[in-house]
């Protein structure tokens, strides 16, 4: 599918997701309500068949968190990049690792760095940073006293 | 520099009919002979480590000056290249491939990372502010990543560390450092 047709489709699934322009791939933003319902259905619906999450990250923007989502499809080969917008300060979202097993990691990846609690998670532990690091040290408020100089 | 008479055999030859006689001291042989075959610890980081496996192949060729031999395991190895950036849960490993090595060992920092934490990574909750915070270092070659001709330099420069004499622990023993 090009990406307008996968606009259009997403619009017929969830006429509340907006679409931003300017990319490679469409963005698609949703709320963390829809997410559950919005990603099972582009995993088994016959013309999306996103069966590959390739890319789970998170960006502080200082007022909110996204939570990023790159999927591709084995199948038709097209891409597309969800974007949900969650909380900053009490930040937490559904798992999709029961659809996408790889997010098993990526969400403990983005735990790990950011703080994000995903919801339903098997397995939510720190992943890269030891077990008894405090804070989340990729968000932007982020203060170490030893290490980093502030700038 | 003069390379040629630094590359010469440590000692004099006394002609004599018939032949000659050559003086020499047992140190200086065995450190001409231990800065010509300094067996290298394949360990790199980051980016300076692909530049230090241009360095190990055909176009700049550290076997010219017997580095040629590079090994897998600590325990076979001399020098320990530091080439990349050292975080703080590599340290420890460090610091153990460091300890498993055996003596005389010698370390190069190589790039700004090794040297100082480098240009990008310093200000972060993760990076080693430079190797010998972890290992003693002997030659720093800055440069990020360095030139294959700089690693090359810093190679020749580690030789020359070694056959000017003493080793760092037989610094360390003398008393001038420590009166």
């Amino acid at each position: 599918m090009t990406n307008e047709e996968l606009k259009i489709k997403f619009t017929e699934l969830l006429p509340t997701a907006s679409f931003e322009e300017g990319g490679e791939w469409v963005n698609v933003f949703i709320s963390p309500q829809e997410l559950k319902s919005f990603v099972l259905q582009i995993k088994k619906n016959e013309d999306l068949l996103f069966d590959y999450l390739f890319c789970l990250t998170c960006v502080d923007w200082k007022t909110h968190f996204n939570v990023v989502y790159h999927f591709s499809s084995t199948t038709y080969r097209h891409n597309f990049v969800l974007k949900v917008k969650i909380d900053r300060a009490n930040p937490e979202i559904e798992t999709v690792s029961d659809l996408w097993r790889t997010a098993e990691m990526l969400e403990r990846e983005v735990y790990d760095l950011f703080g994000v609690k995903f919801l339903h998670h098997p397995d939510l532990r720190r992943l890269i940073m030891p077990d008894n690091w405090e804070g989340w040290p990729l968000r932007k408020d982020y203060e170490d006293v030893i290490n980093m100089i502030k700038l | 520099m003069d390379v040629t008479a630094k590359n010469n055999f440590p000692g004099q030859i006394h002609e004599t009919p018939g032949g000659g006689i050559m003086l020499s001291k047992l140190d200086d042989v065995i450190n001409w002979a231990r800065s010509n075959s300094l067996w290298p610890l394949t360990f790199a980081t980051s980016c300076c480590g692909i530049e230090m496996m241009s360095v190990a192949s055909a176009k700049y060729d550290f076997s010219r000056f017997g580095f040629e031999v590079a090994r897998a395991t600590p325990r076979q190895a001399d020098v320990i290249i530091i080439a990349g950036t050292i975080v703080n849960k590599m340290a420890p490993v460090l610091r153990r491939l460091y300890d498993q090595m055996a003596d005389p060992k010698y370390v190069i920092a190589m790039g700004a990372c090794a040297i100082s934490g480098g240009p990008f990574f310093y200000n972060t909750y993760s990076v080693v502010k430079g190797a010998d915070h972890v290992v003693p270092v002997d030659v720093y070659i800055p440069g990020c990543p360095p030139r294959p001709e700089a690693l090359l330099h810093a190679l020749i420069t580690l030789q020359e560390k070694i056959k000017s004499g003493l080793t760092r622990e037989q610094i360390k023993e003398t008393s001038y450092l420590n009166p």
